[in-house]
């Protein structure tokens, strides 16, 4: 660390990213128009569940500016998308695996499915020839509800003619059945987790271009790890060899876990580029985003909690169906089982949890990982079940759950995860200071002379960030390792680039990447830059996603750094004529440890470069070094939410007002932007809540919430201010940073704090359950029916 | 068929040969290549095309190119300076953390523009209620409101 400037880790320093994105200087794929462009348009299925009959494509083969038209018979040599999470069922039988085609073989099995690819001059002939394609389908009953998906007559897939993929379990079951037999209490809660629509604001667009000089392919994609894209596509979809396939993820505009996943179109752009012989760009339309874009969430589920006369939880008990929408998406199998049902004990001494989860093929859109992926719906179920067991017992809500906190760590759960450290206690102190929860009886006394009524409601979460180590997510069916690479590299004039495998789309990771390394090297923060998204500059990645950037990917940035400063101390050593062991990196520059003679940084770089006089017979000249770095354990966040609603039960019309959020993360880089993934988590997660819910129609399985108009996302008058504050938290144990990651805590512990506090201001009139999202409709039936049947 | 339009973008006389349906976004991004407005959506629900027409914010999918005739458009290209410096509520985004992925701040900043010009005295809910048409998946408006509170008078300062 330099003498001349105070560390830049811990400061709030401005985005070095957001020059170009004030001035719309950014660069996303569908800004990206290529030499003898064309453009794609896909023809998909308007029906949820029918076999092709037949298909004419000759008019639109023949229509204007049209280039080339596939379907799936062009594409049978081609393989499926592939699925990166084996998981086995309870006997031992691996899940179905149904083959999910580039482009519809002999059926359509969701609204959206494609058909067909056609390639024009321009999107608008593409997007009119497209339209020209005759299809006979003989319609199938469609099955879209998962609830009763294992009952139904219709089998989405022949291989899973029940629909379920997978019935799976973790826990003891006997032992948490004998907790439940001596309970004192049992508290029940069914609900749904409400499907729901990713909706980055960017569309997903690709961008495929074949060079027969080089034999190689370039794919710009709207991707959160394009190095994961390339291998998959490489290796299980296309063939190509992997050297041989570029791809791109420049400005991405968003993913909340809907661009992890390779897609069939971008599969087919690739696959059509070398036989269009020219560069060929799709850019989805907002309701093709809708109807093909991996949804998220969309669990049922009942859970018990046993108690004993103190209010002790004894046990959980916890029966899930997910579904997995018509084929299983790159993560999918791994959201309800690895990431929800390993997170049921929370920040909860539970001795005995079992869970079981079944998971089933339905008529809908393939469902996978969106923000916060498994861990909302089990933070969700875990504290709507314990604030109704509070309510059941008469104990304060925050005073049940600090009887039941965990404060040993380590700290192994009954589901598999050990805890490394965490204060739960602190956390929930500071919420409920900061939240002014000794105001609330005032300020739900001055709502009521409004005719409104106030609740409030808590949520206490725990989150598992950077899926960890490779072994053991190996031997829970991960079909990729979940480290994360990083490459640092010094010029001669002691300027840096830094290569990170992680990909930013919003997360900061420009600015907060260097700032660890600009720390680490004693340098300014613009001698430092990051670059991240390009196969062929960065050695390799695992992507961003599950918050596990700066836990997984700045970790090996900083041991990648260790190994410049460790052979920079050798060619100081050299250069002082002093011995290695002698040799110090201190205030920015390489010293003799208790003289004054010392290198600068930038000395150093220039000798290694400059090799005039350099120790040749022991180090290699350069100063460039990579790192990969496997985590021994996931990262835990936890936090506690408090949220005040104001609810008109005239109308149903319900508004949060205050919203108070208090998270240890561990140590914090940069806290305006770790502030900034809060505030965009909570709004996705009281979007959840209150407004966003995926609609399928049950019998004819159409999309009803296909559109903005229809599917309601958050606008700045839906939301409030709000109070985020980080503690001076418990670094985590096993990173060189002791940080944790921060950008799925927002939508993680949001939504049951907010259901939980319309259901304390709706308490007076016999409401004890909502779901979400709990629109003013829905208020307003909950009280007009407890109303009802008085 | 073709219609000649005339116009003024970011302060530059154009004349453009155009299909009569083309779109005023379309016209911007593919015609012009200031592909800093950006399009999130088929209903003009999302507001990221937003640029100025005749110095009021307009959803620039939702326009045709024909009616802008002899209209002056800006874009975001056309208020930020050449020197590198910042449009005060460029530098206001900037400092306030109000964009993640920025995908939505062009169209953001344009509306956000008028809204400060029209209203230059906006308390916070109103600021919300203006901004109601533009839609932005990562910031949670926390920090968006926070930038145009701080522009505004920095804004109404330039102006007097």
């Amino acid at each position: 660390m330099s003498s001349t400037r105070a560390p830049l880790i811990g400061q709030p320093v401005e985005r070095k990213e957001d020059y170009r994105f004030v001035t719309g200087t950014g660069q996303y794929t569908d800004d990206i128009v290529l030499p003898r462009q064309t453009y794609a348009a896909f023809v998909r299925s308007p029906h949820a569940h029918a076999h092709l009959r037949s298909l004419d494509v000759a008019a639109a083969r023949g229509a204007p500016g049209v280039l080339a038209l596939y379907t799936g018979k062009d594409l049978t040599s081609v393989g499926g998308v592939p699925c990166g999470w084996l998981i086995h069922s309870i006997d031992g039988t691996p899940m179905k695996e149904p083959k999910h085609p580039i482009l519809a073989e002999d059926k359509v099995r969701h609204v959206g499915d494609p058909i067909a690819l056609v390639v024009a001059e321009s999107a608008r002939e593409a997007k009119a020839a497209a339209a020209l394609v005759e299809v006979e389908y003989d319609v199938l009953p469609a099955v879209v509800n998962p609830a009763t998906a294992a009952a139904s007559s219709t089998s989405v897939h022949d291989i899973a003619p029940d629909n379920i993929c997978f019935t799976w379990a973790v826990g003891d079951k006997a032992a948490t059945d004998t907790a439940f037999a001596r309970a004192a209490h049992v508290t029940r809660l069914s609900l749904i987790n409400n499907r729901l629509i990713p909706n980055a604001l960017e569309p997903r667009a690709a961008n495929a271009h074949y060079s027969p000089a080089s034999d190689s392919y370039t794919l710009y994609v709207t991707s959160q790890n394009p190095h994961v894209e390339r291998l998959l596509m490489a290796a299980f979809v296309l063939g190509i060899p992997e050297h041989k396939l570029r791809v791109v993820a420049p400005d991405v505009g968003g993913g909340f876990g809907s661009k992890i996943y390779l897609y069939a179109e971008e599969a087919a752009l690739v696959w059509a580029s070398r036989r269009v012989g020219r560069p060929i760009k799709w850019t989805a339309e907002r309701s093709e985003s809708f109807l093909t874009d991996a949804h998220g969430r969309d669990h049922v589920t009942t859970a018990e909690l046993a108690l004993d006369a103190d209010g002790k939880f004894l046990a959980l008990r916890v029966d899930t169906i997910a579904n997995m929408g018509a084929y299983l998406s790159t993560f999918a199998p791994c959201i309800p089982t690895i990431l929800h049902a390993t997170l049921l004990a929370g920040q909860y001494t539970t001795p005995h949890i079992h869970c079981q989860v079944r998971a089933v093929f339905t008529n809908t859109a393939p469902v996978d990982a969106y923000r916060g992926a498994g861990r909302p719906e089990a933070t969700y179920l875990l504290e709507r079940i314990v604030e109704r067991a509070a309510r059941e017992l008469a104990i304060d809500p925050p005073e049940l759950r600090r009887r039941n906190f965990i404060r040993k760590f380590p700290y192994a759960t009954p589901v598999g995860l050990t805890y490394d450290t965490g204060d739960y206690e602190a956390t929930l102190d500071r919420v409920l200071e900061l939240a002014d929860v000794r105001g609330f009886p005032a300020r739900k006394a001055e709502s009521e002379r409004r005719g409104l009524r106030r609740g409030i409601g808590y949520s206490c979460y725990i989150e598992a960030c950077g899926i960890a180590p490779s072994s053991i997510a190996g031997a829970l069916g991960a079909r990729a390792g979940l480290f994360e690479a990083g490459e640092v590299r010094v010029h001669p004039t002691g300027k840096v680039t830094v290569f990170t495998g992680s990909h930013s789309h919003g997360q900061g990771h420009e600015t907060t990447f260097a700032q660890v390394v600009a720390d680490k090297f004693g340098l300014p923060l613009e001698d430092v830059e990051i670059e991240h998204g390009d196969t062929a500059k960065v050695l390799f990645g695992m992507g961003t996603y599950g918050s596990r950037s700066l836990a997984v990917g700045g970790s090996a940035i900083v041991k990648a750094a260790d190994k410049i400063l460790a052979k920079g101390c050798r060619i100081a050593a050299h250069l002082l004529e002093a011995s290695d062991e002698d040799i110090e990196f201190r205030d920015g520059a390489f010293r003799v440890k208790g003289t004054d003679r010392s290198k600068s940084f930038a000395e150093i770089a220039l000798a290694a470069y400059v090799p005039h006089h350099y120790p040749i017979e022991q180090l290699e000249p350069g100063l460039n070094e990579n790192a990969f770095y496997d985590p021994p354990n996931f990262t835990f966040p936890a936090g506690s939410y408090v949220c005040e609603v104001e609810v008109d039960p005239d109308t149903g019309a319900a508004r949060v007002d205050r919203f108070t959020a208090c998270d240890d993360f561990g140590n914090v880089v940069n806290p305006m932007i770790v502030e900034g993934q809060v505030h965009g988590g909570l709004a996705q997660g009281i979007g959840q809540a209150l407004l966003e819910g995926c609609r399928y129609d049950e019998e004819s399985g159409q999309l009803l919430t296909g559109s903005l108009l229809d599917y309601t996302l958050p606008r700045a008058d839906d939301l409030p201010n709000f109070l985020v504050q980080t503690v001076k938290g418990t670094p985590c144990k096993h990173n060189p940073l002791g940080v944790k990651g921060c950008g799925e805590a927002g939508a993680i512990g949001s939504p049951p704090a907010v259901i939980n506090a319309l259901l304390d201001a709706l308490a007076p009139y016999g409401v004890r359950d909502l779901e979400m999202p709990a629109t003013p409709l829905r208020i307003w039936q909950a009280i007009e029916a407890v109303r009802g049947k008085r | 068929m073709s219609l000649q339009i005339r116009l003024r973008v970011n302060n530059n006389a154009v004349t453009a040969d155009v299909s009569p349906d083309t779109l005023l976004v379309t016209f911007l991004r593919e015609h012009q290549h200031l592909t800093g407005t950006h399009v999130g959506c088929d209903t003009a629900s999302c507001g990221a095309c937003t640029v100025l027409v005749d110095g009021i914010a307009v959803k620039s999918c939702n326009i045709l190119l024909a009616q802008v005739q002899g209209c002056e458009i800006t874009t975001i290209e056309g208020i930020t300076p050449a020197d590198g410096s910042l449009h005060p509520m460029q530098a206001a985004f900037k400092a306030c953390h109000g964009l993640q992925c920025g995908f939505c701040t062009p169209g953001m900043i344009m509306s956000a523009i008028d809204l400060v010009t029209h209203h230059e005295h906006s308390s916070e809910a109103e600021i919300r209620a203006g901004l109601q048409g533009n839609l932005c998946r990562c910031t949670g408006y926390h920090n968006i409101v926070r930038a145009v509170m701080q522009a505004a008078p920095i804004m109404g300062g330039a102006k007097s």
